[in-house]
Order: structure tokens, then sequence, then C-alpha cells
């Protein structure tokens, strides 16, 4: 393992994930990567007495049932790696407790994702673990509550803002998963901040982030978009990743026709999500059901993630504070 | 470039891609929703009157606002007030409707939390701003109406 220029690190023999499981909700199911979502549920309760037992019980089916179907056993796991966007990470430390697993909680909201992944995969390359569980989660309701409205309040939600996604995605990283997917680099983001005070326009607050991460790993690596067959967003949504496109291209690089964002494609424009899906749980159910399988079936080479996360918190952002916010990337290689 | 001309700049920029709500339906559907929600208090009012001839106006006023609660309660607790909401925008907000489904969506909501620090505190979540901000600008009407009169 090496450090190239200012954020990047370059895996030896790159990370391969073992396995890769995604359970979403209904909506999504619904959606256009409905087809790649296998694994869903309709009750949106999960028959739990709160939306935020569901949501911890939701993450727990999905890492059980990953861990079933691929026969690993949980006492082979060394570390977990997980966040979620509910405050003091209550989802993954209540499922951390049930796994007894040792733990380590990854919060910079939706872009908890490929910090877990990135986190996982040095430990593995630096040796000191074997296997690493990794996981994301959100669920709209849990969300609503904490962010915003109660859900049977009437009102409209403004035409820039973003649906909350209803999903888990979790994976496993193993020191001899070589003939899998691998995660040969990872970059970590630098906290940006350009102003967004509207909560609703998560989008506009992210788009910088991924610009600055995007373009600190291409300096680092020396290469250009065209170099990897897929790059994705997280959560920028349309408005978020046309936004995002734009500052690119002032940096003098052209994101190309391969570049897609998870929340934007998660839900159509007729489901009445706006600019598309966000919450944790958008790029970890993306990545797993979706581009994990893309490069498994050799059909992605080299892709590109970077999640996103708005690191608000109600708090602050009703004391007038602007809206933070960081990307982390990892590159996959088929 | 300083980060505090680079964040006015980005600002500009974000609120010029920014999609816009589409102002002309937004205003016709607040318009048919609240005028169906007025037409309908003013129905049950007129079927009150036909039946109590004899009952005065701010009597028949108070049963009118009875019904459009307690029917509001009802269908946000069926969950289809949120939905009528999408619909109307403010004209479902602005009559009495909307302060009855923003009080019974919060007791439903913070249920879970218990009576007491749940319903109890926070049932008025969304109302109370609209409490406080009727109670502090009728004062100041008040006021105003106070120093007119003298003259």
């Amino acid at each position: 393992m090496k450090k190239i220029g200012k954020q990047t690190y370059v895996l030896s023999n790159g990370v391969g994930i073992r396995c890769s499981h995604a359970l979403v909700g209904e909506k999504e199911k619904q959606g256009p990567l409905g087809k790649y979502f296998k694994d869903f549920f309709t009750d949106d309760t999960f028959g739990q007495k709160t939306f935020e037992k569901a949501e911890r019980h939701m993450l727990l089916t999905a890492i059980e049932d990953m861990l079933k179907r691929n026969n690993i056993s949980i006492s082979d796991l060394d570390v977990y790696i997980g966040g979620d966007i509910l405050n003091q990470l209550v989802t993954s430390n209540y499922v951390a407790e049930q796994l007894q697993v040792p733990f380590i909680g990854a919060y910079s909201a939706c872009s908890s994702v490929t910090e877990s992944l990135a986190l996982g995969s040095l430990l593995v390359d630096g040796g000191f673990c074997t296997k690493v569980l990794c996981s994301a989660c959100s669920h709209f309701s849990a969300a609503e509550r904490q962010y915003r409205y109660p859900l049977e309040f009437g009102n409209q939600r403004q035409a820039y803002s973003q649906w909350t996604v209803t999903g888990a995605g979790c994976s496993v990283l193993d020191k001899f998963a070589t003939d899998m997917p691998k995660i040969t680099k990872v970059c970590f983001g630098k906290v940006v901040d350009f102003g967004i005070l509207d909560i609703a326009n998560m989008g506009a607050a992210m788009a910088p982030a991924a610009c600055d991460t995007l373009t600190a790993f291409l300096n680092d690596t020396k290469t250009a978009p065209a170099d990897y067959d897929f790059i994705a967003t997280g959560d920028l949504g349309k408005l978020g990743s046309d936004i995002f496109r734009e500052l690119m291209s002032k940096n003098n690089y052209d994101i190309g026709n391969n570049y897609i964002d998870c929340g934007h494609m998660i839900f159509s424009s007729t489901q009445g999500c706006m600019q598309g899906g966000s919450g944790a749980g958008c790029s970890a159910s993306v990545f797993s059901a979706y581009i994990y399988q893309k490069l498994k079936s050799k059909k992605f080479k080299k892709a590109l993630l970077l999640a996103t996360g708005a690191l608000m918190s109600t708090t602050t952002n009703q004391q007038g504070d602007p809206i933070p916010a960081v990307s982390h990337l990892i590159m996959l290689e088929a | 470039m300083n980060k505090q001309q680079r964040n006015s700049e980005y600002l500009m920029y974000v609120e010029n891609q920014s999609p816009k709500s589409a102002w002309f339906t937004s205003l016709l559907r607040a318009f048919i929703m609240g005028g169906t929600i007025c037409c309908f208090g003013q129905m049950i009012g007129d079927v009150i009157k036909s039946f109590f001839p004899t009952m005065d106006i701010l009597t028949v006023g108070a049963w009118v606002n009875i019904s459009v609660i307690t029917l509001t309660i009802l269908l946000t607790a069926f969950g289809v007030f949120d939905l009528l909401a999408k619909y109307g925008g403010a004209g479902t907000f602005i009559p009495i409707s909307g302060f009855a489904n923003s009080i019974a969506s919060c007791a439903i909501e913070y249920k879970k939390e218990g009576l007491v620090f749940g319903v109890g505190a926070k049932m008025f979540y969304v109302a109370g701003p609209v409490l406080v901000n009727g109670v502090a600008y009728s004062m100041i009407v008040g006021i105003i109406y106070f120093i007119i009169s003298l003259f």
C-alpha cells in the first residue's frame, strides 16, 4: 500500500469484495432498478413498532441473509464498519450489538458506504484483518421524522428536493477473494462548504464535494474520466449531477457519458421523488445490487464510486449554519 | 478568489439552475382546494341553519369549525390528508384544516415516544410557531388599532 499525491491510497494487491447484498423497500423495487433489487419488503414498518426499529431490522436482515447465502459465519468477521443517517448512528450501533463483532461507526451521512468500504479495504490490505463487514442504510420514514416533518403532515415538496431511499447495502471484504471485484484505490474527501443553507437542496450542497474529491483523485492518479468505464456519484439527484458535471468541466474534466448518479437512477420521474433518491441506503443499495453485480459479470472493468454526504444537523441548520459536505471515493476493478 | 466570493457566485448559479415550482398550476390547485374546503364549510353551516333557524351566527360558525377539524383529523389518521395537501398546497393549509392536520400528524408521529414526552411535548411542534406568531401579531395590530382609535 502506498499513498500517491495528496489524498489517494493505492492498495498493493487490491481487496476483493467476497459478496454484496441489498435489501430495499417497495418504492425502490418499483423504480427503474427494480429488476436488480432481488430482495425487498412491502411493509415499511417491517412488522416493528417504530420506524427506527424497522430500519434496524432491515439492516440486520440484509446482513444475516448475505452471510447465510455465502456461508460466512459471524465469528469469521474481524471488524464491522457501518454507518447510517440517524442521530448517534443508532441503527448501526444496535445491529453491531446484535452481531457482537468489533465495531467501527463510520459517519459521513450518505457517503457512509464508500467511507466504510475504504476504511475496511485499508485494514485488509494492511494485513490487519481477513474479513471485514461493511454496511450503510437509511429508511425514508425514520429520516423524515428526524430531518423534516411528521409523515402525515400535509405539505408540498420543493421541486429541487430529494426522497430518502429505504434500503440497506452490505458487503464483506475478504483478503482471499482475489477473483472477485476488487477495491484497488481509495481517496478520502475533504469537507467542503459552498454556503448552501437550504436543507432541501442537498444536491447543490454535495456536488462541490464530489467535484473536489474526483478532481483530487484524477490529479493524484494522473488519469482522466475517460480512463474509467463507469463513474457513479452517490445521491446528487438530477440537479446535483448537472451541477457536478458543470463544476468538473470548469476544472477541465469532461465527465462524458459513462457517468450516472445513484440517486437519479433509483427512482423514475413519475414516482414523485423530484430530483431523485438520497440517503445512505441509496448509494449502498445501488452499489450492492447494481454496480457490484455488473463488476462481477465483467460488464464494468474499472469503475469509480463517489458516495456523497450532506453533513447537516437540524440544530446547526436552524441556527443559520450552511451545510458541509464530503465525498469519499473508491476505485473498483473487475 | 476568497471563499465568500466563491460561495455567493455558487449560490447565484444554483439559484438559476434549481427548478422552480410551477406557480400557475400551484395557484390554480390551491384555489380549487381552498375553495372546495370553504364551500364545504359553508354547506355545513347552511344545513345546520336550516335545521336550527334560531341558532346565532357565532354558534353556527363554531359547529362549522368543529366539523372541518374533525373531518381533517379523520383524513389525517387514514393517511389521506397528506395526499390532498400535496395537490392543494396552501389551499389545504390556510383554512383551519391545515392547523388541525399539523397537530394531528404530530400527535400520531410522536405517540411512539410516549404520551407525555411524545404526544404531550411535540403535538404543537409544527402548530406552535403558528400560534405564537398569531398571538404576537394580533397584539401588534391591537396596539396600532388602539392608537388610531385615540384620534
